[in-house]
């Protein structure tokens, strides 16, 4: 399914960057910029970075602000903390392979305290430069190249396009498991029992991909689908690999993420001790949106020592994560307090941001609803909106005689008319014969609103074109 | 309820297991950060909790980082990024204007003006012109594509997915990868995982570790018989070993390479740490032109740089990058995709980078500071470097060879046959039986020889000689002791 258009991949992309040189140098077009939401790029989209966190890393990286009185007291004394705990007290320096002790630890502690007190073990966590980084790291260890018949890994449709990716590299197969659009891209157990059953004579099936909050589909899972996906697992000796990048992107009423480990805690034996779980999570999403900084980490549950051994060494080759994404990290799970002279900003800009995604779901979820052959889901979590198109078929004819899949050429058209940049919906997977385009809903509200008022336009343009 | 009884199914095991998971990741090893570096922080642990030893600290002189050791940043890098990272403080009088304009043009080319955004996979346009540019400069003009630049997480990450796109095939035809014997473990870590033939070529201990092209010859025409030899791969300056290559040797190794049509793989992290006299880095692009279009056109090549060595040190933000040469077009497309998969370098090492390739010129007010801290830092580890080999080369049953460039020390050690017996006993590899000796007794940490390769029945350690020069006089001192105390205590 993926491997089909090699060609388009990227092109997309490169004509947004092109569109956007162009109009840097001044060339007429009918928009004045590209609005470019085709990523989770918060910063991109121009959301702003955390003040907390960057005057501490500016002063990790340039050690005499901490005596800059510029600076509140408790970013001075923060920075000097995580230099403290830096070799040499430099953030240049390696660090351990699994990440800084103290930033690891850091990492249990939020961990158990996110999970209602169900301690989490720093020597089964590893931090590294990206959540894809450990992801495909963990693949590694699961796939066997030589093996015959081939090793497989459930993974959701839609599903973002990196792990996809990661799997098909490493030689292993993806077993595809469609997820509900009508019931709001729920996770079915049905489903995933149908995947397994069609996997039989063409792969091994021994991973189980999750998404939760979902990429590109906005669904949060409650805690009975949890369980029954742990279930499942138990029950097919399946590993389970749950990517909870989003975990703090949560707006649906009656939503609330539940992480995989905690459930898998609470559930006791005998799926607590032996069910095998590695779990994401990242600082490019959430509140802080630091993509650019490279830091994620994985906490690895039920692991066979031995093999823990191995993935040590695994990680050890690829020296360490980004200091000042370790530090970012930290950030993250131990933000500032109540009393902390940073503690008002900090929750303002928190609460901002939160406000405008709420803000946003709801605009988005409204415009496109409110558009002829436009629908989606409510968005209960995540950062993305996936929304179906209902492409005419004098649409997907065009489409054809371009040689293109009928959403990239949905895509390429609001790109060069709407100036939007969005992803098209094959790119993820989907039913065949459905369409659908994916994009970003983390945008200050002035430039979503410029975002609809040009996907309306736009839209309706181009379905009284074709229809 | 027991298991058994859940369901009526059977008792559950584990889905990974040393039976089940991938055997390429089984046969990985990295000796610079291996078992013996899990002891030392063990002790360091226990030093900590007011365990006595007869010594108060570990002098952790295995891994090639300098600001571990002590040794300062760039001012002026670091004023760059600490700009990019706050850009509030741009209108902080107390930074330099030469520093503000920096990072003004690198938060320009991030997306929404800030560092946490993500670039695209082969880095940010601008700063690979950059790269271009110092290239160009650095190899007295010969054209460098921005397009053929990979800015990537560390030059360890490009080293991999290079490695990556050109190990394929089954059986006898799987790819054999040549390098060097002693050499850096990532490569034999890497090409474990990835499942290539590593193919041994040794370097010549009796001449300075020099490369002989006939050596070559040898292990390129033995492994032939089992696997399908594509690529070469050469660390000049040297690691462990720091001889820096002379500009024939550049020259008839590409000859080499372009005969027996291998892929060139030229790590050249450490090429602004050159100390010998009478020694000078030659870069592989630069030689490979200066030979002509029959050989610039012809022969592929990557380039590897990185902003953890030299005089800047800053392991700890994983800057680097590839420069590819004379690759096949639909295998850059492959390359671009391989690269995407994790998304981007962070932008942070990229922005380093730049700095890197394009420092403070004469005209400019950072010049002279950045000028002295950089003169200051090559000529420390050049003074080190000399006297390591001369205090080595002191003790009986060591012989060094000189550390012409890099950051390392990979001396000779003749043990004992009743040390090599003994290490036997305890099934360990003598060289790692002596530094584990020299751990527990002194608590200076080196690497043993056999984490690199070496000929048969020699035995090596690797020692940086990254620490300040009065602690390398002590720990010089610490390790001539111990190895008289070992060599009696074995006799």
């Amino acid at each position: 399914m993926w491997n089909m258009k090699q060609l388009e991949y990227g092109a997309l992309a490169r004509r947004a960057n092109q569109i956007k040189d162009e109009l840097r140098q001044g060339v007429r077009r009918p928009y004045k910029e590209v609005i470019d939401v085709f990523q989770g790029d918060l910063h991109r989209a121009g959301m702003k970075p955390l003040t907390f966190v960057r005057q501490i890393l500016a002063a990790c990286v340039y050690p005499p602000l901490i005596n800059s009185n510029n600076l509140p007291l408790d970013v001075r004394q923060r920075a000097q903390e995580e230099l403290g705990r830096c070799v040499g007290g430099s953030v240049g320096s390696y660090s351990a392979v699994a990440g800084i002790p103290e930033i690891v630890h850091s990492i249990s502690e939020f961990i158990k305290r996110r999970d209602g007190g169900i301690p989490s073990h720093p020597e089964n966590i590893y931090i590294s430069p990206g959540s894809q980084w450990s992801i495909s790291n963990i693949l590694n260890v699961l796939v066997n190249r030589e093996a015959s018949p081939r090793t497989g890994v459930l993974i959701p449709v839609p599903c973002h396009h990196k792990t996809v990716l990661s799997i098909t590299q490493l030689g292993a197969v993806t077993v595809p498991y469609y997820l509900s659009e009508e019931q709001g891209w729920a996770l079915q157990v049905e489903e995933l029992q149908r995947a397994l059953e069609s996997a039989k004579g063409v792969c091994n099936p021994v991973a189980l991909y999750v998404i939760n909050p979902g990429n590109p589909a906005g669904y949060v899972q409650s805690q009975k689908s949890v369980q029954e996906v742990i279930r499942f697992a138990w029950e097919k000796r399946l590993f389970l690999l749950a990517d909870e990048l989003y975990q703090d992107c949560v707006y649906g009423e009656n939503c609330e993420f539940v992480s995989y480990k905690r459930t898998l805690s609470e559930m006791g034996p005998p799926f607590s001790g032996t069910v095998e779980l590695a779990s994401f999570h990242s600082v490019s999403k959430g509140f802080l949106g630091e993509c650019g900084l490279r830091a994620g980490y994985v906490e690895l549950v039920n692991l066979d020592p031995a093999v823990m051994k191995h993935i040590h060494t695994l990680f050890s080759k690829d020296s360490c994560a980004p200091v000042l994404g370790q530090i970012a990290l930290d950030l993250m799970t131990d933000p500032p307090k109540p009393g902390d002279p940073s503690y008002p900003l900090y929750k303002q800009e928190i609460e901002h941001i939160r406000a405008v995604l709420v803000h946003n779901v709801k605009r988005v979820h409204e415009v496109i609803n409110s558009l002829p052959g436009f629908s989606c889901p409510p968005i209960e979590g995540g950062l993305f909106v996936f929304p179906r198109l209902n492409l005419t078929p004098k649409a997907i004819q065009k489409a054809k005689e371009l040689g293109l899949q009928p959403d990239t050429f949905y895509c390429t058209r609001l790109l060069e008319e709407g100036g939007v940049f969005t992803g098209p919906g094959w790119e993820y997977g989907q039913k065949e014969g459905t369409y659908h385009i994916r994009f970003c809903i983390a945008a200050p509200q002035d430039v979503m609103e410029e975002l609809l008022r040009c996907l309306s336009s736009f839209h309706m343009t181009f379905m009284k074109d074709f229809s | 309820m027991s298991q058994q009884a859940v369901n009526g199914v059977a008792h559950r095991g584990r889905v990974l297991t040393l039976d089940s998971m991938n055997p390429n990741v089984k046969r990985v090893e990295y000796a610079v950060r291996g078992p013996i570096v899990q002891r030392a922080v063990q002790i360091e642990k226990e030093l900590k909790e007011g365990v006595k030893k007869p010594f108060t600290e570990v002098i952790k002189a295995n891994i090639g980082d300098a600001h571990a050791m002590g040794q300062k940043p760039i001012t002026f890098f670091r004023q760059v990024l600490a700009l990019c990272s706050y850009p509030a403080l741009l209108e902080d009088s107390k930074f330099p204007e030469d520093a503000k304009k920096r990072a003004q043009r690198i938060l320009e080319a991030c997306g929404g003006h800030s560092i946490g955004a993500y670039s695209t996979s082969q880095g940010i346009e601008c700063i690979r012109q950059d790269v271009a540019r110092y290239i160009e400069k650095r190899d007295g003009g010969i054209p460098s594509n921005p397009d053929n630049i990979y800015l990537s997480t560390g030059a360890s990450d490009a080293i991999v997915t290079i490695l990556k796109l050109l190990v394929c095939g089954e059986g006898r035809d799987r790819t054999g990868v040549m390098i060097s014997i002693p050499q850096y473990p990532l490569y034999s870590a890497a090409l474990a995982d990835l499942g290539a033939v590593q193919i041994n070529y040794y370097l010549d201990e009796d001449n300075c570790w020099s490369l002989n092209i006939t050596e070559l010859r040898r292990a390129l025409n033995a492994a032939r018989e089992h696997c399908n030899p594509r690529v070469l791969c050469i660390i000049n300056p040297g690691n462990p070993t720091g001889q820096v290559q002379s500009r024939q040797c550049i020259e008839d190794v590409i000859q080499f390479a372009k005969e027996e049509h291998l892929f060139l793989m030229a790590d050249e992290v450490y090429q602004d740490n050159v100390y010998a006299e009478g020694c000078q880095f030659h870069s592989f692009k630069k030689v490979l032109f200066e030979m002509g279009p029959e050989y610039s056109n012809t022969v592929e090549m990557a380039s590897f740089h990185s902003t953890s060595k030299c005089y800047m040190g800053e392991c700890g933000f994983r800057g680097g990058y590839v420069e590819v040469i004379n690759l096949d077009p639909e295998v850059k497309a492959q390359l671009i995709k391989l690269v995407s998969v994790r998304l981007c370098p962070p932008v942070p090492g990229q922005a380093l980078l730049d700095l890197v390739v394009n420092p403070p010129q004469p005209d400019e007010p950072s010049y002279a500071t950045f000028m002295k801290e950089r003169t200051a830092v090559l000529s420390a580890l050049a003074e080190k470097a000399r006297l390591t080999e001369q205090i080595f080369n002191t003790v009986p049953g060591i012989t060094c060879n000189p550390v012409q460039g890099a950051m390392y020390t990979f001396p000779r050690i003749t043990l004992p046959q009743k040390a090599i017996d003994k290490a036997k006993e305890l099934g360990l590899v003598p060289d790692m039986f002596y530094c584990m000796r020299l751990l527990e007794e002194d608590g200076i940490c080196l690497v043993p020889g056999s984490g690199f390769g070496q000929r048969e029945g020699t035995y090596h350690f690797r020692m940086t000689i990254l620490p300040p020069t009065d602690k390398l006089k002590v720990v010089l001192q610490k390790i001539r002791e111990f190895h008289l105390r070992f060599t009696q205590e074995f006799s």
